[in-house]
């Protein structure tokens, strides 16, 4: 009997009349958990009833308690027919079980109908008395922190990173049993709610059980999902980053910390120079675990070369053999084909797509393969003479897990596979196989902690659905997810690096094809932190006998330049002039604060429509994965496309989504585009002709080249662009080979001229070729230059917090728009729905701008896109995303801040900092004509056609000296300024001293708590980590929540645009509502992570699922006091989001 | 291609108080969307006219859902679907319980039915107000006017708290209630050039001084629990008190020693001081008929065109100035003190404190 859960039911508001006759309500209330119900009395013809209940006592183990919600329901009393539901409010306990989180849940929730959405408010409070476990065989998982920021949760410090925990649970869709033929679609909708409310409750509480096996306490970066698989059942599934956390105190933790050597540590959050030292590491000797894949991984990680298959034997053969038992026919082309599949498609982070070198890779991976479907991923490289990079890991696994639906081969296969499946989810169970996956569902990492990344790595596979016919066993679902992590795995190694960073899942369904995806990216984690764990004292001096600095490490290849997976350009690092960098860096994470960046960035999207036949079954399966690798590699010469035009070299938070319809696929890849100072400027984008006889021709391409350049100069110029390229020659730094530096003044020289001369052989090549001769390039061209940059004013980016800009002031607007298109067009080319689909990107981020005009300056972040396929002539693309203000007029706050904070290891690659910092003085805010002179010139300087080099080194230096000077000086100026903001935010926050309001400086966006009138708290909410201006003081628990909402009376309603209107925010009324409960005042890092809509006009119906979640919390204003160290606080917060 | 479905949701719900305001005013959402093309949001933001109709779509739906929540204003500060802040919830309060004056004018002193709903669209024809703005300030009057009908106390109090109005609105909502409540005749050619605000300032002279609940503080503590429309109904004993002063004009010595008195008082200090000594007989009796009527709901009705007919039209044709209208009232009710026989002072006073001041409020142009 462990725990002792009490509820109490204090009075409703606003209750809806359910008495025609008398226009009131006879209400009473049903409060129940499990098996057990209370009822309370009847409140007679009262709209706004008064219970006033005794305390209801549950008596229930923990394990119940992790899984089930308390469910009340309230309901309108009626002597003579049967009660009628007014509505219910499930609350989930969890957060009572943390004793660090919330002690008591207390306040209005609304009253929830599946058909009539909110009916009132009911006043409950609950509470739970646990009594201690020693059990040590429990099932329950209590204490376990969850925690949907991914990054190291505010004021806690991560004593050990276990790493990746994954689990997930099936069973029968309520909606899809027979059942559901009898009953009302309310009862249906409740039943799907509760499911699937303790579904989540059971899969928290599983992966709260691995993590406890692991030795730690909290999950960091938890994402769960559902996926709605139709007749076949209904998965909930989770992944996350076991992780020791400990809280500290901020303000006396320096001081009061027991061992001075881990003082670092423990006031990590006050200052960013010595703080931030999570120490990421094994489990200590206490624990039983045993050697931790860390360790062993940064000597294997070498070993094996990248192309050879290095899978544990055990998952191989269970691997096979579940194709083997499921297809037998296939099951040769399959089980080869996927390993030579890792590098056949283009599986490398930096693959320079050579035309010359990439036909050679492709041969050879079907040398491999030898399957008739394992060419065709091959073909667009072979086909295509344009030279493309592609840098990301792609793969493809076809593996039609064609188990069929009849029922006998099903269950053969469940038979033949059982033993070996158990066997195999019991070894899943030990920590040994736990860290067989060494991924990190994190995006923001403490300095240091990323030696180097790779690039992307991504998988996916296309499966057909089968029943699941036992829940308690899903293996099928298991395994491919197994399959898919171990390619995810593979293509890290070959790319050098031993963890996947940034690491997440999703799938696809249509009918009964699902596409799973998973991708993240691949890096080098810091070995000391891995192997001396939290005791070391090294992790402080580490940044002193470390090779590269830390700013600019983290984009050096992590592969051996002699033995690289694939063709790349390499150039010596323009920070410390050391190490060798990529060209281009892509990756999932959010950029590391460390990292130097030139100008700001923006928001980078490629989008992607393609048609398909509409087919069955197997056929259609291979249809789609016959598909995808074109649409990887079109979705990705876009980003490289845009990317080039906006002249950035890296892109960060990269999110490819490829959703399956019946007749097309849909894919958006997402990301934040900037220029990282230690990567080479980016060369232009070279229009060619093939035909180059053609007069007409000529000047077309001569035309549409004008347009480019012109695009690209422009882009500089609002991106603040002004790469310190001179500081090549300038700093005397180690000079790349001669034909490197030949390359880097060929880069400036884009005139037509150059054309004849353009060498495509590996490693000269810098500028792009597009090729205009096939519509399909002509169509992306047109798709590059209708781009529009955000209006003045805005910024957008897909990351948390856009590089570039770090003066946030605490205006937010979080928000949610979806918009569905209907192709009325049946005969719809390519082409056609492409420009369809971009019109629709670009028109809802036009809307954004539009509605949010009042709150500039500001920028849209985390901006999040879902495309989805509901019905065959429909596309639907949610967006939720934040608006946060900033501050322009002190654009120059905190890069002092960073390097003063830095200034103990400050050397000459630092001064990328004050020369960026002066470029962007000089364009924001009118500063000495001498810098912004220096700036423009460096823009003359890097486009020049011909420079004369000796001046132009000697400019150089006088430059520098200058630059020197001035960033000193404006240094001291900004730190004055900021103290000045300090004192005076002071004497507005002193006045609300602790209590969660924020400034009033932007009217429209700012939310207080609302005094006298309202009795409402207001609740924040941002799908990211932080909240600018405030300090979360505290973490009430996760909050995940699903919905369904269903009507008959569409047209009534508003239509479909007035029905999700209102479901959403219907929905984010419950979330605040539970928040402000739990006695928090905001939910950070929100996501709605599914909103499936489906319609039905001419009945009249339509109906909508959404999953919602976040980490509920208290957040202060920031006061004087902490003010000093807090900003730094926030900045690293803002970069490093931990 | 067509928009199936396209929807915005702020975690703080974003209104543009422009638009707030086309929505109010009746706009259907092209005429809104043509209206913000014309005021040229546009021109100062670079968007299209699709984004200018989906912004005001999402709005007109959000206002849509919120429309709910404004017809009990308490309810918007303690929802919970909408997340305002305060400020914003008053500004969407005011603006919605704001109405037109030519609008009000129409229907003030109409009795708030079905009936009078039904001639709205005459009205709307006639002022120029959108039939949708009509309705809902209609319908608004009519709530206010039903809730604060079952509610004991002060009326302008009650307004303010149960729809949490300004005073100034709340104030220009007690006339309305008032002037509904009374069926004062308003609509009369004769009363055309009277502005609303000038009734609502008679309204609020009527309220506070011939009402139940003017009668002084410690009085009305006791009467105020049997009293049901304290403001609302004009107070009945006083009324029939007002009977007595038709000695002011039956009894020929009081009627002639007021004028003289009057008259004394007055010459000298205005150029149409003849037309007053002229016509003081005429007057007189004109006000205190008035007075001495009022028991009669019928009469009651016909109180401000028997102030235009018996007392501003005549001095208007004598060209008095607003100065000589205050000085004759002043001296007019003051003279009556010194009546040795006049024993209704108390009374007296009650009635032309607010005859004065609503003559001299209604006599303009």
């Amino acid at each position: 009997m462990p725990g002792k859960l009490k509820a109490k039911i204090v009075a409703g508001r606003h209750l809806p009349v359910m008495d025609r006759a008398s226009d009131l309500t006879d209400a009473f209330v049903e409060v129940k958990f499990g098996n057990t119900t209370f009822k309370t009395d009847v409140c007679p013809k009262s709209l706004n009833p008064q219970w006033n209940s005794e305390w209801f006592k549950f008596e229930v183990d923990d394990e119940d308690l992790q899984d089930e919600p308390l469910q009340i329901t309230v309901l309108d009393h009626d002597t003579y027919s049967a009660n009628d539901a007014i509505g219910k409010v499930y609350i989930d306990i969890d957060p009572l079980l943390c004793t660090e989180a919330a002690s008591i849940i207390s306040g209005w929730f609304p009253i929830y109908d599946t058909i009539h959405g909110i009916r009132g408010e009911i006043n409950v409070l609950v509470k739970v008395e646990l009594f201690n476990d020693l059990n040590r065989f429990r099932q329950s998982s209590c204490g376990v922190k969850f925690f949907c920021t991914t990054s190291i949760p505010y004021s806690y410090r991560a004593v050990m990173v276990h790493g990746f925990v994954e689990e997930l649970v099936v069973n029968e869709d309520p909606e899809y049993q027979w059942i559901d033929r009898i009953r009302t679609p309310r009862a249906s909708n409740e039943a799907r709610q509760r499911l699937i409310s303790l579904m989540s409750g059971e899969l928290q509480r599983k992966i709260g059980l691995k993590v406890l096996e692991m030795g730690g306490n909290a999950v960091v970066g938890y994402l769960q999902c559902f996926d709605l698989e139709g007749e076949s059942g209904l998965v909930v599934r989770a992944i996350g980053t076991a992780c020791t956390l400990e809280k500290f105190s901020s303000g006396s933790a320096s001081i009061t910390c027991p061992h001075p050597s881990t003082a670092p540590p423990s006031n990590a959050c006050n200052s960013p120079k010595d703080g931030k030292e999570l120490v990421f590491g094994e489990e200590l000797p206490l624990s039983s675990g045993p050697p931790t894949p860390f360790r062993a991984l940064p000597s294997s990680s070498s070993s094996p070369p990248p192309f050879s298959p290095s899978k544990p034997c055990s998952r191989q053969s269970s691997s096979s053999d579940t194709d083997l038992s499921l297809t037998p026919k296939t099951e040769e082309p399959l089980s080869v084909r996927r390993r030579p599949g890792i590098f056949l498609c283009p599986s490398s982070p930096i693959l320079s797509a050579d035309t010359l070198s990439l036909p050679g890779s492709g041969p050879a991976g079907c040398g491999h393969g030898s399957a008739h479907r394992a060419t065709t991923p091959a073909l667009p490289f072979s086909t295509q003479s344009d030279s493309a990079l592609l840098r990301k890991s792609v793969s493809f696994t076809e593996d039609l897990l064609l188990a069929a639906s009849g029922m006998g081969s099903g269950g053969s296969a469940g038979k033949e596979a059982g033993p070996l499946k158990t066997l195999l989810r019991q070894q899943t169970q030990t920590t040994l196989e736990q860290r067989e996956f060494p991924f990190f569902t994190l995006t923001s990492f403490p300095p240091g902690f990323l030696v180097h990344v790779g690039g992307v790595v991504s998988a996916r596979s296309v499966k057909l659905l089968d029943r699941i016919h036992n829940p308690d066993e899903p293996e099928t679902r298991d395994a491919w997810w197994e399959e898919i992590r171990q390619e995810i795995k593979s293509h890290a190694k070959a790319l050098g690096c031993h963890a996947v960073v940034g690491y997440s899942e999703n799938t696809s369904i249509c009918e009964e094809v699902c596409i799973l995806s998973a991708s993240g990216t691949a890096a080098i984690l810091n070995p000391r932190y891995m192997r001396e764990g939290c005791l070391d004292v090294g992790s402080i001096d580490h940044r002193f006998d470390d090779p590269s600095p830390p700013n600019c490490g983290f984009c050096h290849i992590p592969y051996d330049e002699l033995n690289m997976p694939f063709p790349a350009q390499l150039a010596y690092c323009y920070q410390c002039r050391r190490q060798k960098v990529p060209d281009v860096l892509f990756t999932t994470i959010d950029l590391p604060a460390e990292a130097a960046v030139t100008g700001k960035g923006c928001l980078i999207q490629a989008r992607l429509c393609r048609l398909k036949k509409k087919a069955q079954g197997e056929v259609n399966a291979t249809a789609i994965s016959n598909l995808l690798p074109f649409m990887e590699y079109e979705l990705h010469t876009q980003l490289m496309n845009k990317l080039k035009l906006r002249s950035m070299n890296a892109l960060f938070g990269l999110h490819i989504q490829i959703s399956v319809g019946e007749n097309m696929l849909l894919g958006l890849a997402s990301a934040t585009g900037v220029y990282l100072t230690a990567l080479p400027a980016p060369g232009g984008i070279q229009i060619a002709g093939k035909t180059p006889g053609d007069l007409n021709n000529e000047q077309h391409v001569a035309a549409i080249q004008k347009r480019i350049n012109d695009a690209i100069a422009k882009n500089k110029e609002l991106y603040q662009i002004n790469p310190p390229e001179l500081t090549d020659e300038g700093v005397g730094s180690p000079i790349p080979e001669p034909r490197q530096r030949s390359r880097i003044f060929r880069s400036h020289s884009e005139s037509s001229d150059e054309l004849s001369e353009l060498d495509l052989s590996h490693g000269k090549k810098d500028a792009f070729v597009l090729e205009i001769d096939d519509t399909d390039a002509v169509e992306d061209i047109h798709s590059l230059l209708t781009d529009a940059p955000p209006p003045a004013g805005f910024h957008s980016c897909s990351t948390e917090t856009m590089p570039g800009i770090y003066n946030w002031t605490s205006g937010i607007q979080m928000f949610t728009s979806v918009r569905v298109l209907r192709l009325n067009n049946t005969n719809l080319t390519n082409q056609g729905l492409n420009k369809i689909f971009t019109d629709l990107c670009e028109n809802l981020l036009k809307s954004f701008y539009f509605k949010l005009r009042s709150t500039v300056p500001c920028c849209l972040c985390h901006l999040n896109f879902t495309v989805a396929v509901p019905e065959e002539e429909l596309v639907q693309v949610s967006v939720t995303a934040v608006a946060m203000t900033f501050d322009k007029d002190q654009n120059q706050e905190k890069p002092p801040e960073k390097a003063t904070t830095k200034g103990g290891s400050e050397t000459e690659d630092q001064l990328q900092f004050p020369l960026e910092l002066s470029a962007d003085s000089s364009s924001t805010s009118p500063q000495p004509s001498k810098i912004s002179g220096v700036a423009e010139n460096t823009i003359v300087s890097t486009r020049a056609v011909s420079v004369d080099y000796g001046s132009f080194a000697d400019r150089c230096s006088t430059w520098l000296e200058l630059l020197r000077l001035k960033a000193h000086t404006i240094r001291r100026g900004s730190v004055k300024t900021s103290r000045r903001t300090q004192s005076l935010a002071h004497s507005v926050s002193s006045l609300e001293h602790c209590s969660p309001l924020p400034e009033g400086r932007s009217r429209s966006l700012c939310s207080s708590r609302s005094f006298g009138v309202g009795s409402v708290t207001m609740v924040k909410m941002t799908p990211l980590s932080f909240l600018p201006g405030t300090r979360i003081i505290k973490y009430l628990g996760i909050i995940n929540m699903f919905f369904i909402r269903e009507t008959t009376s569409l047209r009534e309603e508003g239509g479909v645009s007035g029905f999700l209107h209102s479901f959403i925010a219907e929905v984010f009324a419950m979330v605040r509502a539970h928040v402000a409960a739990l006695g928090g005042n905001a939910v950070v890092s929100y996501s709605m992570k599914d909103c499936v809509l489906m319609e039905n006009p001419n009945k009249n119906q339509a109906q909508c699922l959404i999953n919602v979640s976040g980490d509920a919390v208290i957040c202060v204003r920031e006061t004087d006091q902490e003010q000093t160290t807090n900003t730094g606080q926030t900045c690293g917060t803002i970069d490093g989001a931990t | 291609m067509a928009v199936e479905l396209d929807v915005f949701v702020g975690n703080t719900t974003i209104m543009d108080e422009e638009v707030y305001q086309l929505w109010l005013d009746g706009y259907t959402v092209n005429d809104a969307v043509r209206a913000r093309m014309e005021g040229g949001v546009l021109d100062e933001f670079d968007a299209t006219a699709d984004v200018l109709l989906s912004d005001t779509m999402d709005q007109y739906r959000t206002f849509q859902m919120c429309e709910r929540l404004l017809h009990s204003p308490a309810k918007l500060a303690n929802q919970l679907l909408f997340q305002i802040p305060p400020h914003r919830q008053t500004m969407l309060i005011e603006r919605y319980y704001a109405f037109d004056d030519v609008f009000v004018r129409e229907v003030l002193g109409k009795k708030l039915s079905k009936g009078t709903k039904k001639d709205l669209d005459d009205i709307s024809a006639k002022t120029g107000v959108t039939l949708k703005s009509c309705r809902r300030q209609f319908d608004n009057f009519k709530r206010i006017f039903k809730v604060v009908e079952e509610l004991k106390g002060p009326l302008v109090e009650n307004i303010r708290q149960h729809f949490l109005l300004s005073d100034k609105l709340a104030r220009d909502y007690a006339a309305i209630v008032f002037f509904a409540n009374n069926r004062f005749e308003t609509g009369k050619k004769k009363l055309q050039y009277i502005t609303f605000q000038d009734f609502a300032f008679c309204a609020g002279q009527l309220i506070n001084n011939w009402t139940v609940g003017a009668v002084g503080e410690g009085l009305c503590k006791t009467k105020n629990n049997m009293v049901e429309d304290m403001d609302v109904d004009l107070d009945k004993e006083f009324l029939q008190e007002l009977k007595e002063l038709k000695v002011l004009i039956t009894d020929k010595d009081l009627l002639d020693q007021h004028k003289s008195l009057v008259c004394t008082a007055l010459r000298g200090k205005t150029k149409a001081f003849n037309e007053m000594e002229a016509n003081f007989k005429n007057l007189s009796r004109g006000l205190v008929n008035i007075a001495t009527k009022l028991t009669n709901t019928k009469d009651v009705r016909d109180f401000f065109i028997d102030l235009v007919e018996k007392f501003i039209e005549p001095c208007r044709s004598d060209r008095w100035t607003a100065a000589d209208v205050k000085l004759y009232l002043t001296h007019y009710t003051n003279s009556a003190h010194i009546l040795d026989t006049f024993k209704h002072q108390v009374v007296w006073d009650r009635y032309m404190g607010v005859i004065k001041s609503c003559i001299f409020k209604m006599y303009h142009d």
